[in-house]
């Protein structure tokens, strides 16, 4: 564990960080740091006093923006907030100086400022982060202006800013979440699209529930879902547009069925499945242009293909060697190299937003896992266990995962969790009923 | 006129609704009714039940519309075989009728490869009943993957009547 640290990060202040994570308590010195990927950690302690109101009337938006970053930290495993109750003193005013000596006395080693001003249906946030120890502020202060409707993307812009600088990873609270939302018994199953927050605040539907849907993919530009419909009578491709909720049946080649499909990073390429005589098979289609390519001939099925960030690769299962594997290929196909290879069969792979790592769905000895492994196949590791977990999505920052998780039985009813790439801190998400099949948006602008 | 309205019925109904060859039971198969025309000159045939062997009704009852697989498995059995032999022999006797094979998978895999298993499933049937003669033109195939159980205990009793294709008649022309 030490030597992973040390090979990963390389520097005094990552080892100061690592002294820091292993629980030296009140007397920790040095930079406020949290590496997210090492062992055990006992969450950081910090202190978020209620956000000053600098317009009046504006104290009960204060407190739910405060409460927003709170519970955006908190609900990573990795703070934990100190509360109200327990402050020497309290925040007067948001330029005051900071009595850094009654913030160390509570051991909060991160402090939290900030202030809410609001002008008609304009809302300003402005946020300060402190690392108590040094009595200093850890980067500058920000100021973030909207409308007020976005106040809850405030509160996560701040959790965002927050979080990434203190443990070195990108952000991902301000972000929404596309899900196939679901209802009734299981043999008459009523389904359709949802798009939330990241947290499952906000959600909105963007289907009804007359015809199946499956398997949403939110672009990475964040504005389109690919799903695959059966409006038609037959598995299609259609195209949404999240703002307008307008949607269309996209072309791709000819094929008796179409689904499973994927957007490459930019947005304008999808990868599929097309089912054709009973092969099954990965297509290519250019939204722009309109070209297909096949990607894969081989006569086994081959499915749920995902693009590697910088696109030129594409992981897909396929079940050529007999069972459900996992493959890598170039983007614009050739020859396939196996990279799972443990006991089971492995499916749903997707490419994390930061190249490095590569979530799937394994199966072994009646229980369905999560797990992650690096684009070689090696180190794999599974995260969860349960009689069906599967369909695992990525968050912008590559170091958390949203899958389904389905409970046995007639009343069995499949809901959405959260789980970090170190498998800590597997929490559900709160949608409202019945969900699955999470597509995870890019952070918003 | 009494063909026309017939069709006029087959055309609004839906693919399952049970319907009759208009020229062959004149006075209704159940024997209801006064017979053919009367004082106003309306004519009346009965609608095939599951005893009328050219009725689809007959098809999913009697000869059997589905097939049932081993898990991961795509191959037919003897029993599959014996069961599609008759639905080819059905299909070639009553021209009229479409069929889709639908093709389904149990919960225990993955959303999109049971999709992919469904559609070989489907297809493994379209292959049997064509190869016994069935124009291929008249079969489609869809797979619903694991989405549509028809049993929802989580046992292999149940996963066992998921893992099927079912061979749905239908009228009309393939849209």
């Amino acid at each position: 564990m030490i030597k992973k640290f040390f090979a990963r990060a390389g520097s005094l202040c990552a080892a100061l960080g690592l002294a820091l994570m292993l629980g030296t308590g009140a007397s920790a010195q040095g930079p406020l740091v949290i590496d997210i990927t090492s062992g055990v950690t006992e969450p950081l302690p910090f202190a978020a006093p209620m956000f000053q109101a600098e317009t009046g009337g504006a104290e009960q938006l204060a407190a739910d923006i405060t409460n927003v970053l709170i519970a955006d930290l908190v609900g990573t495993g990795l703070f934990r907030d100190i509360p109200a109750s327990s402050f020497i003193s309290g925040v007067s005013s948001f330029s005051a100086p900071v009595a850094f000596a009654d913030w160390r006395a509570i051991n909060a080693q991160a402090l939290i400022t900030g202030a809410v001003a609001v002008n008609g249906d304009q809302l300003t946030v402005k946020f300060r982060l402190y690392d108590v120890f040094s009595g200093a502020e850890l980067g500058e202060g920000l100021q973030f202006g909207g409308t007020t409707s976005g106040w809850r993307r405030m509160g996560h812009k701040v959790a965002d800013a927050v979080y990434s600088r203190i443990t070195g990873e990108g952000g991902y609270f301000d972000s929404r979440v596309v899900f196939v939302s679901e209802n009734g018994p299981k043999d008459n199953r009523a389904r359709r699209l949802g798009i939330m927050d990241y947290d499952g605040f906000n959600i909105q539907y963007l289907t009804d529930s007359s015809s199946i849907v499956l398997a949403p993919r939110f672009s990475p530009t964040g504005d389109r879902v690919l799903y695959t419909s059966y409006e038609s009578g037959f598995p299609r491709i259609n195209l949404l547009d999240v703002n307008t909720v307008g949607r269309q049946q996209i072309s791709t080649e000819q094929g008796e069925m179409a689904f499973s499909p994927r957007f490459s990073r930019d947005g304008v390429q999808v990868i599929y499945s097309l089912a054709n005589g009973g092969n099954i098979d990965i297509y290519r289609t250019d939204l722009r242009s309109g070209s297909h390519s096949r990607l894969t001939t081989a006569p086994s099925i081959e499915t749920s293909p995902s693009f590697s960030p910088d696109g030129s690769q594409i992981v897909f299962e396929s079940d050529r060697s007999g069972t459900q594997q996992i493959y890598i290929m170039s983007a614009t196909g050739g020859e396939p190299v196996r990279i799972s290879f443990g006991e089971g069969r492995y499916g749903s792979p997707v490419w994390s937003p930061r190249g490095d790592l590569i979530a799937f769905t394994k199966q072994n000895a009646g229980r369905f896992h999560i797990g992650v492994m690096r684009t070689d196949g090696s180190e794999e590791r599974l995260l969860t266990a349960s009689f069906l977990d599967e369909a695992p999505t990525w968050a912008p920052n590559g170091r958390v995962l949203m899958f389904t998780r389905e409970t046995q039985g007639a009343d069995g009813a499949p809901s959405l969790y959260s789980v970090d790439i170190s498998g800590r801190n597997l929490r559900q998400v709160a949608t409202g009923g019945m969900a699955s099949d999470a597509s995870w948006g890019p952070l918003q602008p | 006129m009494s063909k026309l309205l017939t069709a006029a019925v087959l055309i609004a109904g839906l693919a399952l609704t049970a319907c009759t060859r208009p020229d062959r039971f004149g006075a209704g198969a159940d024997g209801a009714g006064a017979g053919a025309g009367g004082a106003t000159g309306i004519d009346q045939s009965g609608l095939g039940g599951a005893n009328d062997p050219t009725s689809p009704q007959y098809f999913s009852q009697t000869i059997g519309d589905r097939v049932l697989f081993q898990v991961d498995q795509s191959t037919l059995t003897a029993q599959g075989m014996a069961t599609l032999d008759g639905q080819a022999q059905w299909l070639l006797s009553n021209n009229d009728y479409l069929a889709v094979i639908e093709g389904h998978a149990d919960e225990q895999g993955t959303r999109e490869y049971n999709v992919a298993l469904g559609a070989r499933r489907a297809n493994a049937v379209r292959e049997y009943l064509v190869s016994r003669g069935v124009p291929g033109a008249r079969l489609r195939t869809v797979s619903y993957g694991k989405e549509r159980p028809i049993a929802i205990c989580s046992e292999e009793s149940c996963y066992a009547q998921n893992r099927r294709a079912v061979t749905i008649i239908s009228v009309g022309s393939l849209s």
